[in-house]
């Protein structure tokens, strides 16, 4: 996509200085502003989280083996698929692309050196790392019960757990991403390269803008909402309570109107990878470049007007259900334009049946039927059949897992040479692609067919009935765990004795593959200047 | 962003100071007078008031650039909209015939 004026080297050239060997020490990674090094703390921050949610999701599976409750106490059980939710959406989900990958690659991507506030940066992964903390302090001392949800007046009266403890660890994860996104919309704006026009920005770069303009805009009525809740558990003021003259209900409205437009920060980064995948493995521009786009900031903006289908039956009235209802169709159609012209990019294109591939096809396939499904549920009628049913649990975790997980894995093996300079085996990525694939369809398509059976979600005791798919959810689960597993072994060994990577190990196009590999610190030598649009990839040959 | 833009003065600030004291005063005032259904309009207003003083001069919007303002007056909107669909909510509870006392047993 661009011009670099500068002689194009490999890693295979005399030790140069990059991001990775400027400066060893535990001193150099904690107080570094290299948005790259950063990228790498939080990568290794999330990947640990995301195996505590996993393991609390492994606990949820094996319990729900069986029909009785012969695990763990129903107390018990609440705490663990809460604490699953609650690690898994804000300490994994919402951070994970846009802290990691898009950390790593705005900056590349747009020919700038850095982000805009360096410091800034640092500051939120501490900001994250304190939350986490704080979270799993909360999850040591007893945990938390009432939901990732925190539904009032449960969390706000009732709940005899550590509510306050745990809103407040969301409530700064919340600052966290705040800080990201309004680095994100400060670099875009005023750091890109000469040449760099808006429509020559990398799709993934548009759809990290549309992410963070959701963060600045919507992170702050969740945090704020969650301190109405410690205030009103902690020293009673009347927000949600109806006997202080409050409204359970509103609770509702102000928390979605923020967690469903967080969905999007977590769709959203990952359709930019896919955006990227697709362009490199078909060999092709991305088809409509300017819908893929705008249907990005669309996606943004409609996410913000859409919160009441979660609330059809939370007394809400019909006549706003009917708008918020109609208003989640509209947002189908930004979706389905991604989907159809990553589609129409892969027509004739030159496909390459490498790894990010694999993931590629596993996205559209996971990402089609969990965006289908979410359409059941805007529908007001059949939504009261199939509300806190497994069918609501099965879509989100379609939208959520096997959306945004197979993205952030997807580009993870994409962009790994370009990160550590290393190449890991193939033939392994593709084997772990299939098996999350697999085990990700066991796991969670079973749920669909028992929400719409009437089985609910957050019981861990069922009838009989429901074992044979409960079973086979569970089966699945441990074949997605292996999926999982798999790449944290071979990528850990690729750093160590990995094949060197080229600088563009693919061919691709994008101002990230006209740098080494790992880049140097300031990420180029000169600056770039951009003279074509993005992903001119040129007549279809062989490669 | 570029810092090309002047700042608050001190007088500003602690004029802008005077005006946030004054309002918490009449916010304290206002709260023990009965204004009917005007209560939480006076009080929204209030609170409306002092948030643009501070956003224009401590948070120096009104000296930042077009994009500044667009990224302040985008909060705004999204404000608006947060309040409009929740009402929305609210405000149409009793059109079906059902009485609200329904939704709340």
């Amino acid at each position: 996509m661009a011009i670099v004026e500068r002689d194009i080297r490999t890693s295979e050239d005399a030790p140069r200085v990059n991001y990775l060997n400027n400066g060893y020490g535990l001193k150099s990674w904690l107080l570094t502003k290299d948005h790259k090094r950063i990228a790498v703390l939080y990568i290794i921050s999330i990947s640990i989280f995301f195996a505590l949610g996993g393991l609390f999701a492994s606990l949820v599976r094996f319990e729900l083996m069986t029909p009785e409750g012969d695990l763990m106490s129903s107390d018990t059980y609440n705490k663990v698929f809460s604490m699953h939710g609650i690690i898994m959406v804000f300490f994994f989900l919402v951070p994970s692309i846009p802290a990691t990958i898009g950390n790593f690659l705005v900056p590349i991507m747009v020919g700038a050196k850095d982000l805009a506030f360096p410091r800034v940066n640092l500051l939120s992964w501490y900001v994250y790392v304190v939350a986490g903390i704080l979270g799993t302090i909360a999850v040591v001392g007893g945990g938390v019960d009432t939901g990732w949800t925190f539904y009032t007046p449960y969390s706000s009266t009732y709940s005899n757990s550590n509510v306050i403890l745990t809103a407040m660890a969301a409530f700064l994860a919340g600052f966290s991403s705040i800080l990201t996104g309004l680095n994100f919309v400060v670099t875009i704006h005023t750091m890109r390269a000469p040449g760099m026009t808006w429509f020559r920005l990398p799709l993934f770069v548009w759809s990290h803008y549309a992410t963070s303009l959701i963060m600045l805009l919507g992170t702050p009525v969740i945090a704020i909402t969650l301190v109405l809740l410690m205030l009103e558990r902690g020293f009673g003021f009347g927000f949600f309570d109806p006997n202080l003259g409050g409204d359970p209900v509103l609770f509702q409205h102000l928390f979605w109107f923020y967690s469903h437009p967080a969905v999007y920060i977590m769709i959203l980064p990952s359709m930019g990878v896919m955006s990227e995948m697709v362009a490199c493995v078909a060999r092709k521009r991305v088809f409509g470049y300017e819908f893929v786009a705008f249907s990005s900031v669309a996606i943004a903006i409609l996410g913000f007007l859409v919160w009441g289908h979660h609330m059809f039956v939370s007394s809400q009235s019909t006549y706003a259900g009917m708008v918020f209802s109609v208003i989640t169709f509209l947002v189908a159609v930004p979706s389905a334009i991604k989907t159809f012209n990553w589609t129409a990019t892969l027509y004739k294109g030159s496909i390459v049946f490498d790894t990010p591939m694999f993931y590629v096809y596993g996205y559209l396939g996971l990402f089609l039927v969990g965006g289908l499904t979410g359409l059941f549920l805007s529908s007001m009628g059949l939504d009261i059949h199939l509300h806190d049913t497994y069918f609501v649990v099965a879509h989100f975790h379609y939208i959520m897992v096997g959306g945004q997980v197979m993205g952030y894995l997807g580009g993870m093996h994409f962009w790994w040479p370009k990160i550590t300079g290393k190449m890991y085996p193939d033939i392994w990525g593709r084997v772990s692609a299939l098996l999350v694939f697999l085990g990700f369809n066991l796991t969670f398509f079973p749920q669909f067919i028992l929400g719409y059976m009437g089985m609910p979600r957050r019981y861990h005791v069922y009838p009989d009935e429901f074992q044979v798919l409960n079973v086979a959810s569970s089966l699945g689960a441990s074949i997605l765990a292996l999926g999982y597993l798999i790449p944290g072994a071979y990528l850990t060994w690729s750093i160590f004795k990995g094949p060197k990577a080229p600088d563009n190990p693919w061919g691709a196009k994008g101002l990230e593959w006209e740098t080494t590999s790992p880049p140097p610190t300031f990420n180029f030598d000169e600056t770039p200047l951009v003279t074509e649009e993005a992903y001119q990839y040129g007549p279809i040959e062989e490669h | 962003m570029a810092d090309h833009h002047h700042g608050p003065t001190v007088r500003i600030y602690l004029a802008v100071f005077a005006a946030l004291m004054f309002f918490t005063v009449l916010t304290v005032w206002v709260a023990y007078r009965d204004l009917g259904p005007f209560n939480d309009v006076v009080a929204l207003g209030i609170a409306c008031t002092k948030a643009t003083i501070v956003i224009l001069f401590f948070m120096h919007v009104k000296y930042a650039s077009r994009l500044t303002w667009l990224m302040a007056g985008a909060g705004v909107l999204f404000l608006l909209i947060l309040f409009a669909f929740a009402m929305a909510d609210y405000v149409s509870r009793g059109w079906l015939g059902i009485p609200v006392s329904h939704y709340l047993q």
